[in-house]
């Protein structure tokens, strides 16, 4: 528990040295928000099968969603960097426990992406997002656990390929469709129904499907069971794999 | 410590193979408590390979060890509690502050927040890092960043320190001064040092005893002064006036044939300055005169030629491709 904490107080320090990386972060979702958003207006109002609530209810959480995959997925790489200054290794000869090792850098990136989803929230109030409060705080707590997942698995495979080379293209070979197939830009109930079938393999598509269900107050819908066991089993399953990782040599 | 037969593969791939490279082929080391061992060899040898499965990073394909009293496969939290290491690459966090970083490794070896604070202070002053404590790491110089990661590796007063590769990269003075550090630790607190090196001098100036590693085998093991005067003897170069009389008088000595170049004559004979007197005598009875006279101790770098048939220089040239990017650890 203590080296939990030591290890995501000294990951947290590094993000406050450059915190200029927290607001980029922000940056993509914003400029979706600014320049996305307004298209999706009209198109929300004119198409049928679109999921209930306005645009903004619709979209906004789905840019939280985005920012777990196209944010916290990324973290691997400066795990990288520091595998290479001998840091991982200095760290594992100590008898410092190898899932805290983890676990304090996964939970610091976890605070990273709450802040940016508030700030994301915050920011498209003035845009017309309406949402009730306990929906989005709900939502927010499904996003942090998501995003531990993704941290852990993103760490994971890091240690395993060890080069920004060889983790680049992975990230984007399997995070785009990944991305696409989310519904994260146009909800996946407007796909035929081949592509419909194929996203429903995609456990972001459940993630998001349950933050907009959230978003909108409708706490009750099946949707949101649906996403919260699948975040939960997303969750184990990452952390499982990262922390064997890490005990694992790191030859 | 004590290894023996200790081993290690890797499967690698080459282009569209996968081959296994032998890192260390079986290796057996004994280090006495209070020894400073220096672990020489070649980039490529092994070195790195063999510390980091001494020191629980990487586990060894064949081979057990019992490192600083405890069994390396069986009990390796034993292990770490008791050895200090520095890796090649260092450890601390390039966009970490010094002191912040000296205070988290004493606190992940269990000590107290107060503890930790009193050490990296200690630690800082020791390795005269004093004002560096609040900078950013990557803003030290490399000497400073090279007692920084020494200091890391001692938070905890470990009884074994491993070193890899302490002073590659280094200036020919922050070197001299690392070395002073790495000789005062050794000597006022007795800590057992291991450190490998690719450089003879480093070995020669700091440690007791050398172990050669060529290719992943162990090919020599001694002092250096053991290690110098078993290969090959002293070189003795004397300049004369008459150098076929000095020749004909050292072909009566111990050791090689003379060689003669114009006005020098060269021999190597295991004891050099022991026969320095008899020939000088030989030369005056017979009316020659010496106008130079050296005995120069043999390197590092003829040790290295005569058990490999290379010198160190050639055996960098021929490392086998260490981008071959790894697939995974063969078990
Ligand atoms: N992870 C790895 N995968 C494949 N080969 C490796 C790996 N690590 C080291 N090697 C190979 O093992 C050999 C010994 O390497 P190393 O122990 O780093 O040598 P040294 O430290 O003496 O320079 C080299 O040929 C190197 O290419
Ligand atoms: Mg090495």
């Amino acid at each position: 528990m203590t080296t939990t904490w030591l290890i995501f107080r000294r990951s947290l320090r590094q993000s406050l040295r450059n915190p200029a990386w927290v607001l980029i972060g922000v940056f993509q979702p914003l400029i979706y928000l600014a320049l996305f958003g307004p298209l999706l207006i009209p198109v929300v109002q004119n198409t049928p099968g679109f999921p209930p609530g306005d645009a903004w209810q619709v979209f906004v959480p789905a840019l939280v969603v985005q920012q777990v995959v196209f944010g916290t997925l990324f973290v691997g790489f400066g795990l990288i960097s520091e595998y290479r200054a001998g840091v991982i290794d200095r760290m594992r000869v100590t008898p410092a426990s190898r899932s805290a090792l983890l676990l304090g850098r996964s939970l610091k990136d976890v605070v990273v992406l709450v802040l940016q989803s508030v700030l994301l929230v915050l920011i498209s109030l003035p845009f017309g997002l309406r949402a009730p409060l306990g929906g989005v705080l709900l939502a927010l707590v499904l996003i942090a656990v998501a995003g531990l997942a993704m941290s852990a698995a993103s760490y994971a495979l890091a240690l395993r390929l060890k080069s920004e080379e060889a983790l680049g293209p992975v990230f984007n070979t399997f995070g785009l469709p990944l991305l696409l197939l989310s519904g994260v830009l146009l909800p996946m109930s407007v796909a035929p129904d081949w592509l419909y079938a194929i996203s429903r393999a995609n456990p972001f598509v459940h993630i998001v499907d349950a933050e907009r269900a959230l978003f909108r107050g409708d706490l009750g819908d099946p949707s949101v069971l649906i996403g919260a066991g699948v975040t939960a089993a997303l969750v184990v399953l990452c952390l499982t794999w990262g922390i064997r990782t890490f005990h694992r040599e790191s030859a | 410590m004590t290894a023996r037969g200790l081993a290690r593969t890797f499967r690698a791939r080459r282009g569209r193979t996968v081959e296994e490279v032998t890192a260390v082929a079986g290796v057996d080391i004994d280090v006495a408590a209070g020894e400073l061992v220096g672990f020489l060899g070649p980039n490529g040898a092994g070195k790195t390979t063999t510390l980091r499965m001494l020191t629980t990073l990487l586990a060894p394909t064949a081979g057990t060890a019992t490192v600083a009293g405890h069994d390396l496969r069986t009990d390796p939290a034993g292990v770490r509690r008791r050895i200090g290491y520095v890796g090649q690459s260092g450890g601390a966090g390039p966009d970490c502050r010094v002191r912040d970083e000296l205070e988290l490794q004493a606190r992940l070896y269990g000590l107290s927040a107060a503890e930790a604070a009193g050490r990296a202070a200690d630690l800082l002053g020791s390795f005269d890092l004093g004002e560096a404590g609040s900078r950013v790491v990557q803003t030290l110089s490399g000497g400073q960043r090279r007692r920084l990661d020494i200091a890391m590796g001692l938070v905890h007063r470990p009884p074994l320190l491993f070193l890899d590769e302490p002073s590659t990269g280094l200036d020919p003075q922050s070197r001299a001064n690392l070395w002073e550090h790495i000789s005062r630790l050794h000597a006022e607190h007795g800590t057992t040092l291991f450190l490998t090196t690719h450089y003879l001098d480093e070995a020669d100036a700091l440690c007791d005893r050398i172990l050669v590693i060529d290719r992943g085998r162990i090919v020599a093991a001694g002092t250096p002064d053991e290690l110098k005067r078993r290969v090959s003897g002293d070189l003795v170069v004397v300049g004369a006036d008459s150098p076929e009389v000095v020749a004909r008088l050292a072909t009566d000595l111990p050791g090689e044939q003379p060689a003669v170049d114009g006005s020098t004559v060269r021999f190597r004979t295991p004891d050099g300055a022991g026969v320095l007197p008899a020939l000088l005598r030989g030369m005056d009875a017979a009316g020659v005169a010496a106008l130079s006279v050296e005995v120069r101790r043999p390197s590092l770098d003829d040790v290295f030629l005569t058990l490999t048939g290379r010198t160190l220089r050639d055996a960098e040239a021929d490392v086998p491709d260490p981008a071959a990017a790894p697939v995974g650890a063969a078990r």
